[in-house]
């Protein structure tokens, strides 16, 4: 095939837009049948995101990435009847062949980090809707399931594969292409299936993988079904599964809470929605980030509780925000890659939003009030893995409280203004202390206080609004300064922080941002991602004699031997 | 089936690759001898098993040894393992590595990819036989139930002699892999054969002619290519098939033509030239029968531009069909040209010609076939026929490639979905000619006597007439 020449950063494409809607795909069909519903991946080869390559055998690009995550979040609010969810492929042979090689080869560094990151949420997000929704995903692999395509069904609760002697599952990526299956499958093979480490080193390093009899009995699948009574089974099985899963759910009316766009107001230097504005200067590298709290009306919509938080539906503030919170996220990482420092504002009153907080949190027995506060906490987590630094800016005007206040606590700095012609309030939330979890397990609040436990205590299950002063007691703040100070302070902080090496700057805070132990999802990002970003700028993977920039090519790969 | 002893086993497989001296490979093949046969025994032609059949056996690789004569009960056939002598030191052919010595052994960077080939090609042996196993009962003549027969028992050496490779280089990994070679089965809709064209029916003569003359064709392109493999066991052990090989494909082309040859007798006699009318297979049908046989044959060339043909090419496991004829042993630099669908329609693209290799390979299979016809055509010519069949165009009917997914008419012209299928009882096998084939097509067991359809052939085999008793149905 003809390679396009790698592409950098600055290119003259249009923005990606991660919003789209079931009217708008063009790789997958979603089918609902009581409480099952079936998603069949048919990615169309010529609908790709970006020109340079064609999406065969169900390969995947960020566009089919972006409808799979669509998918997912619309599964949790717009079919809350749903229990279970069957991954399948309406490719005769393939189920899925993983990330478009072709498309990885011609990309820059950034866009294949981000592509990676997005893609690896996306799956954290479904074993979040398994976990905590009642949303059991189960992988129906119907052929070939290779590389990304097995981490996808890593992802699901449940792998079935055809036994045909043909379909195997697979991570070819170490024999092939001189990379990692980096979507989180060497971490679910060792942590989430339990595969002996040793069998997962015969599996990542035999490129045609395993199928039949021995992918169940090295755990890679759960079970394997002939051809002629592949769909039967699977069906009977996520039946099967479906009722169990119906036990012990949240109540309320499983009334669909539709999604409507965003529609946000877009100019050449700001994207402006309801309660969120972003703002960039590609030139000075800085971007704002304001979000609105919500008002007294939003929270008497919640104390009233259960229908009327469905009639609100997604007009509701903790949902619409953190949507925007999370579109604005996303369109920073992708569109404004020259961007390194985002200046966080929270505005509002801080009683308010620990209200707010506590009649939200009342809801979490309600089906769309917890989906609600996990939603949060999803899109909280999309923010800590942001290889941006944020300073959160507790200025004149500001109100960090609860919710809000995980982005101070999130970010990499909390400056705070100590003045009282200006009084400015810190809280905590009854969010604060567990419902909004990092991905490694930890709660902002016990991340920033991992040294100082008896801090922590102190603050436990204080939600009062909090002075300047006794914020900056608690040890809540990085930096307290007072009007005179405030703006030369800042001033200097942001020019510093901007002068320094942005990779430097990625990796430092991602290792800062996450004291404490690991879990699955956390070592994916930590390990998994940051050594293949690594093995992606190696010339064994991306130089010119490198297996991935070769693949697809007449020449054979020269590996450069020395162990590093 | 287990009390087979080693001993036993060395009298029973004519070999000449030192079986008797190599304990491992003794071991291997003692278990997977009873499975063999079982197989045998239910995919076989096995209503035929009382009945000796004139068969050739490869006894050694001597040239008199190659082609020896006689009167066997098909499970008494003995299947050998046989090496072509090499004719001097061997090299790898092809690739970055070409010239270099070839490998003895398996190179462990190569392991997983031969395995994969030899795997395939394997599977090919076993399943036409499976396609193949009740043609026996609507046989035209002894002569060509003997063909049958012949090729059936050949297929079943070429499975061994890939066996062999597996369960000689490949350990365990290779003894799985032997073992379900006789799992799947052609045309299970669970466990399939690996290739398209093997899980096809071969539901009578006039497809088991296309099918040796199409689909073997392309075996032979496939071991030709793969004798030129670096790999020298795997090179030795297909020249030697290659040379069996060639029989299937004489009982294909001289079948068909022999058809081709009858039918324009009864156009000739039918006072309307109508064929059908005489019981004979009509000239439609027969192109129909090419042109579903052959597209299905040029599947298994695998894609047009493929990364996997470049690999093979280039770390030296599988050539060109006779690399040496070729001066590039390399083809780092060149490009191979061809036509694309992009945007609906057909341009001319040039691509790396290591991703051409599986084109460049059919190439060859095509001008083959080219050839063939032309021969057929000549016979429609001397018998006074204004008939001439053809080849349609490599991208008609295509289930595999570049073309796949696209609709083309035979001529190779880009048409619509609803176009196709508009014309696919024109173009392409239908149940209906099934029907009618299976009709006429009655077994004639009396030496020297012939079915309606089909003309005798020119002679007999290994010098015998054609009305010697290839087959004693009665003993």
């Amino acid at each position: 095939m003809d390679q396009p020449s790698a592409t950098t950063a600055t290119t003259t494409f249009d923005p990606v837009d991660f919003e789209t809607d079931p009217t708008r795909y063009r790789h997958f069909r979603v089918a609902y049948d009581g409480s099952v519903a079936t998603v069949t991946m048919d990615v169309d080869p010529n609908a790709c995101i970006r020109p340079g390559y064609e999406l065969k055998l169900n390969s995947y690009d960020l566009g089919v990435d972006i409808e799979l995550a669509d998918i997912v979040r619309r599964m949790r609010f717009e079919h809350p009847e749903v229990r279970v969810v069957v991954i399948t492929s309406g490719n005769e042979r393939v189920f899925c062949a993983g990330a478009n090689i072709n498309m990885l080869g011609s990309s820059s560094h950034a866009w294949k980090v981000n592509f990676c990151k997005f893609t690896n949420e996306t799956r954290c997000e479904i074993e979040d809707a398994t976990e905590h929704s009642g949303q059991i995903y189960v992988a129906a692999c119907n052929g070939t399931t290779a590389g990304g395509g097995y981490e996808l069904a890593l992802a699901c609760k449940e792998i079935y594969l055809q036994d045909d002697g043909n379909s195997a599952v697979s991570l070819p990526e170490v024999p092939l292409l001189g990379v990692l299956p980096g979507t989180g499958g060497l971490t679910r093979l060792t942590d989430k299936r339990k595969v002996r480490r040793d069998l997962a080193d015969v599996f990542c390093t035999t490129a045609e993988g395993v199928r039949g009899k021995k992918a169940v009995k090295w755990r890679l699948v759960d079970a394997v079904f002939p051809r002629s009574k592949f769909d039967e089974k699977v069906r009977e099985r996520a039946k099967a599964l479906a009722e169990a899963a119906a036990e012990g759910l949240p109540g309320g009316t499983r009334r669909p809470v539709e999604l409507p766009p965003l529609a946000p107001e877009v100019t050449e230097k700001s994207r402006t929605y309801r309660h969120v504005t972003l703002t960039w200067d590609d030139e000075a590298r800085l971007a704002h980030l304001t979000v609105r709290g919500p008002t007294r009306d939003d929270v008497a919509v919640l104390e009233k509780g259960g229908d009327a938080l469905l009639d609100a539906g997604a007009d509701l503030w903790a949902l619409r925000a953190f949507r925007e919170l999370d579109d604005a996220l996303l369109h920073l990482r992708l569109n404004h890659m020259n961007v390194g420092l985002v200046l966080v504002r929270a505005e509002g009153d801080a009683q308010t939003i620990v209200d707010h907080d506590t009649a939200l949190a009342k809801n979490r027995d309600h089906w769309f009030g917890r989906e609600v506060i996990l939603h949060m906490a999803r899109v909280l987590r999309r923010y800590d893995n942001t290889s941006r630094s944020f300073f959160a800016m507790g200025d004149a005007g500001t109100a960090f409280a609860g919710c809000l206040f995980e982005l101070a606590l999130g970010a990499d700095r909390f400056y705070l203004l100590d003045d009282p012609d200006h009084p400015v309030k810190v809280a905590l939330s009854e969010l604060s202390f567990g419902a909004l979890p990092m991905h490694h397990g930890m709660t902002r609040l016990a991340a920033h206080f991992h040294g100082e436990p008896d801090k922590l205590e102190a603050l436990a299950g204080d939600t009062s609004p909090k002075d300047p002063e006794e914020a900056d007691e608690a040890g809540l703040v990085t930096v307290l300064l007072d009007d005179i100070d405030w703006e030369d302070d800042t001033r200097v902080a942001i020019e510093e922080r901007l002068s320094l090496s942005p990779d430097a700057l990625t990796g430092m805070e991602q290792n800062l941002r996450f004291p404490g132990p690991e879990t699955m999802e956390s070592k994916i990002y930590a390990r998994l991602s940051a050594w293949q970003n690594w093995i992606f700028i190696r010339p064994n993977a991306t130089g010119p004699q490198g297996a991935l920039s070769l693949y697809g090519r007449p020449e054979r790969p020269q590996f450069d031997w020395q162990r590093v | 089936m287990t009390e087979v002893s080693s001993v036993d086993l060395n009298s029973k497989i004519p070999n000449n690759v030192g079986l008797s001296d190599d304990p491992k490979l003794r071991r291997a093949l003692e278990k997977w001898l009873p499975e063999y046969l079982e197989w045998w025994n239910d995919m076989g032609p096995s209503d035929f098993y009382d009945k000796p059949v004139f068969l050739r056996t490869a006894v050694s690789v001597t040239s008199d040894g190659w082609a020896h004569y006689d009167y066997v009960k098909l499970p008494e056939y003995r299947w050998g393992i046989f090496l072509a002598p090499p004719k001097g030191p061997l090299t790898i052919k092809c690739g970055d590595d070409a010239g270099k010595p070839a490998w003895t052994e398996i190179p462990g960077e190569h392991r997983n990819a031969l395995r994969r080939i030899i795997v395939t090609q394997a599977d090919t042996e076993p399943a036409s036989v499976e396609q193949q196993r009740m043609l026996g009962h609507m046989a035209p003549s002894l002569y060509d139930l003997r063909n049958l027969f012949q090729v059936n028992v050949e297929e079943g050496r070429h499975l061994w002699a890939m066996v062999y490779l597996l369960h000689k280089y490949f350990g365990r990994d290779g003894r799985d892999e032997a073992e379900e070679l006789l799992q799947r089965r052609s045309g299970d809709p669970d466990k399939p054969r690996i290739l398209g064209a093997f899980n096809q029916p071969c539901d009578h003569w006039l497809s088991f002619y296309a099918f040796t003359m199409f689909t073997d064709r392309d075996g032979k392109y496939q071991l030709a290519a793969l004798s030129e493999s670096g790999f020298a066991p795997l090179a030795l052990s297909t020249q030697f098939m290659l040379t069996e090989e060639a029989h299937h494909l004489f009982v294909g082309e001289t079948g068909l033509d022999r058809i081709i040859r009858r039918s324009a007798e009864l156009e000739r006699e039918d006072p309307n030239g109508d064929v059908r009318a005489q019981g004979g297979i009509d000239f439609d049908l027969i192109q129909r029968t090419i042109n579903y046989w052959y597209s299905y044959s040029l599947d298994l060339f695998g894609g047009e531009i493929s990364n996997n043909a470049s690999d093979f090419f280039a770390s030296g496991l599988k050539g060109r069909y006779r690399e040496d004829k070729f001066e590039d042993h390399k083809a780092i630099a060149g490009t191979y040209r061809l036509p694309v669908v992009e945007n609906g329609r057909l341009v001319e693209k040039d691509v790396p010609l290591r991703h051409a290799m599986n084109e460049v390979l059919r190439d060859a299979y095509v001008a083959d076939c080219e050839r063939a016809l032309r021969k057929w055509n000549r016979t429609l010519e001397q018998m006074g026929s204004s008939t001439r069949l053809y080849l349609p165009s490599r991208r008609f009917h295509r289930h595999q490639g570049i073309y796949a997914g696209h609709y083309f008419d035979p001529q190779g012209n880009l048409i619509t979905e609803e176009e196709f299928e508009r014309n696919r009882h024109k173009w392409l096998l239908t149940p209906a000619d099934n029907d009618y084939l299976l009709s006429i097509m009655k077994p004639v067991y009396e030496p020297g006597k012939f079915a309606n359809w089909i003309a005798p052939p020119k002679r007999g085999i290994e010098g015998k007439p054609i009305d010697f008793e290839y087959v004693k149905m009665h003993d």
